[in-house]
């Protein structure tokens, strides 16, 4: 009898405690090295990456596919917009506190209208929700602005013992905003993480493999994907809170459905079935996406021939290829 | 003591008669076998007791509670369980989570969010514990998809085992199966059932199996109770055996 | 009293088109089991078509009355372009529902993209077409007379498909396919051809309801994404795989939207959404549907 196996070890977990702590050195210590413009980009990568998380703990772990998260986004970005106009809110934190719960409503209310069904009826069901508050963004316009948008200015950091006015602003302002956002990500990561090996996390998969056997072990299963889509959205929301701010403007774009295809999409090239792959997906996307607009009018068409050969070719994303290559060549291959 | 009873339990499937005022009587610490050809209505018999199904009319009684309209989840908190004549597992998990999901789930630990599943102690003493009485401790880390058939057949067990059920419903845990394995299977699910006292009620279409295994065996025909008694009666039973076996049995 | 006819013409216009487009989806779903998220596209592809083609045929001098040959031209292109399709979208029906949508969606990306390719950025309109009809009385207020062309095409197709379906031998076949592919394979049906046929048919709709509502209203970008939304309102009300449920559904959601944005024309959409989520509340399969 193996009596050690059911100690717990944590070996594992340290080595991967290390690994991510090292992985977050190498991050931070990247912006003298990379200059201003790529850390910017950087940090959208960084947001990407949240965004992506969000969507992921619904898609990988939970087997339901949104077509309308550019909603929750869109919603953290207006969010801001708005306590910026009609209250006059410049804190960063305080755009966090408030537009989180903010997101977290929405994501109840739609998750419980959502859930309810799976596959293509949830998926359409999100991308028409995602579809009525842009046109509502565009069309309420004495309200959103419309199609110009509102702006956001750079906000105070750490309850406003940090702001960015005069000369060198912007550049100041991107140096921080970047470990402001690193920070940010790094709490996200390890929630996200805690979240899906968690027991709850553990019962949202057995919902995503088997949904009748989930159901004959006593599990609710339209409660567990409401908790999953809320978890998701919110995250999803965070990432366009940290978005507007550095965007500088929040315009109906970031509502519109073919934003909801680049977080699929973002999901899917880093690999839906694996923790990191979101990660990895997010800030990859980031870089490839800023190329490719620069380089053609028609990103749109190459955003979905590349995802069809995703879907055809690798079907794991990038993290999935690497790990099964990994296993490949790895100490117990056979 | 009675553990569940039916009462005048009928379901209709258009014409078909899947079960025509079954009255089925299952006593504590019993280990039943369910036999009879294909479309008796055994299948249909468990999923009505276990809410796959709604009865058109009859009762279920539960110890002597009325569960003739409970939920899935309300009938598995009463300590129903059942496993599946298709494998039904969490093929992405692993062997260990597919067992401890169902400890979580008994002991309400699901919706933990800020724990790590791996560090429940108890639970995983008990999970491995479940493991070790099926065999399968060794593969505990091994993906549910990746098992050998046989040993999926007795994970579906386990999976169902480890929820504590009082009453148990298996439906054909062997079929699928080799030969050789089918025994080391019904010996490990029926040391294990009997040794955790929980009664247990098997759809199986291998006579030896049935045979040996069962302290009572019972035999559906079109929807209705043809015979119900222990092997020896059951051998004795001339109807049964030519239903059955196309011959009667040598004594 | 004249106002509630040109209401209630109005809504039959309406339904006329969701009708064409939420029966192809439906028929498709039918017959292969997937939902193409692009179906919205084709019916964008058939608007943008037609108003090229009555232009060009315009600008060639060719009368106003003869562009009316052009719908079906213009939704036979879109039905070219589901026979070309079609087969590479074949090895995914075998796959997880997930895969299906990623690579239809991955396809709504292009097309939307080709048609921009293609027909430019801006708006596109059919005018010539519409204007080559006279405007008629009704009561003491005027109605365009093509609209009541769009309802009449609306329903000849609606008869034709359940013609095509129920009492053809064609139409036993793609049932039989729908019923069980591998049977029907088994019994020798050439599934492959049935496939094809089906997508095409489901396309031909979308880009017929495109052909016919453009003279109306301008094709613009982005019409495929509301489309493919309206026609899922449709088939989630009627029920997805019902030819009668896209029917009913059709009529259903016209009328409610005539109404609706009477009172609140800013949400139109909200209302539409409002209606599907209602549905899917009370009876999830719709009226005439099966999971």
């Amino acid at each position: 009898m193996k009596a050690d196996v059911s100690r717990i070890s944590y070996r594992p977990k340290l080595a991967l405690a290390a690994a991510s702590a090292l992985v977050l050195i190498v991050l931070a210590l990247l912006p003298p090295f990379i200059g201003l413009y790529q850390t910017q980009l950087l940090t959208y990568g960084l947001i990407a990456a949240i965004a992506a998380l969000g969507f992921n703990i619904l898609l990988g772990y939970t087997g339901l596919l949104s077509f309308g998260h550019s909603a929750f986004f869109g919603i953290g970005a207006y969010s801001i917009a708005f306590l910026l106009r009609d209250a006059g809110i410049h804190s960063m934190e305080l755009y966090i506190l408030i537009g989180l719960p903010i997101a977290a409503l929405a994501s109840a209310l739609f998750g419980y209208i959502c859930v309810r069904h799976t596959r293509i009826f949830f998926g359409i069901l999100t991308l028409a929700l995602s579809q009525v508050l842009y046109s509502l963004a565009l069309k309420l316009f004495w309200i959103t602005g419309g199609t110009d948008g509102l702006r956001v200015p750079r906000p105070t950091l750490l309850a406003g013992t940090i702001s960015f006015t005069g000369a060198g602003a912007f550049q100041r302002f991107i140096d921080a905003y970047y470990y402001y956002v690193l920070g940010v990500f790094a709490i996200c990561v390890v929630v996200m993480w805690v979240i899906v090996h968690s027991p709850f996390g553990k019962a949202l998969q057995a919902i995503r493999d088997n949904e009748i056997r989930a159901a004959f072990l006593g599990l609710r299963i339209h409660r567990f994907r409401w908790m999953s889509f809320l978890i998701s959205g919110t995250f999803t929301g965070l990432a366009g809170i940290l978005w507007a701010p550095l965007n500088g403007l929040t315009t109906p774009d970031v509502l519109y459905w073919p934003f909801s295809g680049e977080i699929v999409f973002t999901t899917l090239l880093g690999g839906f079935r694996n923790f990191t792959g979101p990660i990895v997906g997010g800030i990859v996307f980031t870089y490839l996406k800023t190329y490719a607009v620069a380089t053609t009018e028609y990103w749109q068409l190459l955003l979905g021939v590349v995802l069809v050969l995703l879907v055809m070719l690798l079907p794991t994303g990038i993290v999935g290829a690497i790990s099964a290559a990994a296993k490949k060549l790895g100490p117990n291959s056979p | 003591m009675i553990l569940l009873r039916t009462v005048d339990l009928r379901k209709q499937f258009g014409e078909t008669k899947a079960c025509d005022g079954v009255n089925f009587v299952v006593n504590k610490g019993e280990f039943i076998s369910l036999v009879g050809s294909n479309g008796a209505g055994k299948t249909s018999l468990v999923n009505l007791i276990s809410a796959q199904l709604k009865p058109d009319s009859g009762q279920i009684l539960f110890e002597d509670k009325d569960i003739t309209f409970a939920s899935v989840h309300e009938r598995i908190k009463a300590g129903i369980a059942r496993s599946f004549q298709i494998v039904n597992l969490f093929d992405a998990l692993s062997v260990f989570d597919n067992v401890a999901l169902s400890v979580f789930t008994r002991e309400g630990k699901t919706a933990k969010i800020a724990t790590l599943a791996e560090h429940d102690q108890a639970v995983r003493d008990e999970t491995f514990d479940v493991l070790g009485r099926f065999g399968l401790r060794d593969k505990s880390s091994v993906p549910a998809g990746g098992l050998a058939q046989g040993e999926r057949k007795l994970l579906d067990v386990a999976v169902a085992y480890a929820l504590r059920p009082k009453l148990l419903f298996l439906d054909e845990p062997t079929s699928g199966v080799s030969t050789r394995d089918k025994t080391q299977i019904m010996d490990t699910v029926s040391s294990v059932v009997r040794a955790g006292a929980v009664t247990a009620v098997v759809i199986e279409h291998d006579m030896d199996v049935v045979f040996r295994y069962s302290d009572r065996i019972v035999m559906m025909h079109e929807g209705r109770f043809l015979a119900d008694g222990t092997p020896e009666e059951i051998k004795a039973n001339k109807d049964v055996a030519s239903i059955l076996l196309g011959a009667p049995l040598s004594a | 009293m004249s106002i509630l006819i040109i209401q209630i013409l109005n809504s039959l216009f309406y339904a006329s088109v969701l009708f064409l487009i939420a029966a192809g989806l439906s028929l498709i779903f039918g017959v292969m089991r997937i939902v193409n998220m692009a179906h919205g596209t084709f019916f964008a592809v058939g608007a943008f078509a037609t108003a090229w083609l009555v232009a060009r045929a315009v600008a060639l001098g060719l009368p106003a009355g003869w562009t009316f040959l052009l719908i079906p031209v213009g939704a036979g292109a879109v039905a070219l372009l589901g026979i070309v399709i079609e087969p590479l979208l074949r090895p995914f029906y075998r796959r997880a529902e997930e895969y299906q949508l990623l690579v239809t969606f991955g396809l709504l990306l292009i097309l939307e993209d080709v048609i921009r390719v293609v027909w430019g950025g801006l708006p596109l309109s059919a005018d010539p077409l519409m204007d080559a009809l006279p405007i008629i009385r009704i009561g003491g207020l005027i109605y365009p007379a093509y609209n009541l062309v769009v309802i009449a095409v609306g329903a000849v197709a609606a008869l034709l498909l359940w013609a095509g379906i129920y009492r053809t031998k064609f139409g036993v076949m793609l049932r039989a396919t729908s019923q069980d592919r591998r049977m029907a394979s088994a019994l020798g049906l050439n599934v492959g051809l049935v496939y094809v046929s089906a997508f095409a048919i489901g396309c031909f709709m979308a880009g017929l309801g495109g052909a016919i509502v453009v003279p109306t209203q301008a094709a613009v970008l982005g019409m495929g994404i509301d489309a493919l939304i309206l026609a899922f309102v449709v088939v989630v009300i009627g029920g997805l795989g019902s030819l009668q449920g896209a029917l009913v559904g059709a009529l259903i959601v016209s009328f409610v939207r005539t109404a609706g944005i009477q009172f609140f024309p800013e949400i139109e959409l909200a209302v539409l959404y409002l209606i599907a989520v209602v549905v899917l509340l009370v009876k999830p399969t719709g009226l005439f549907g099966s999971a």
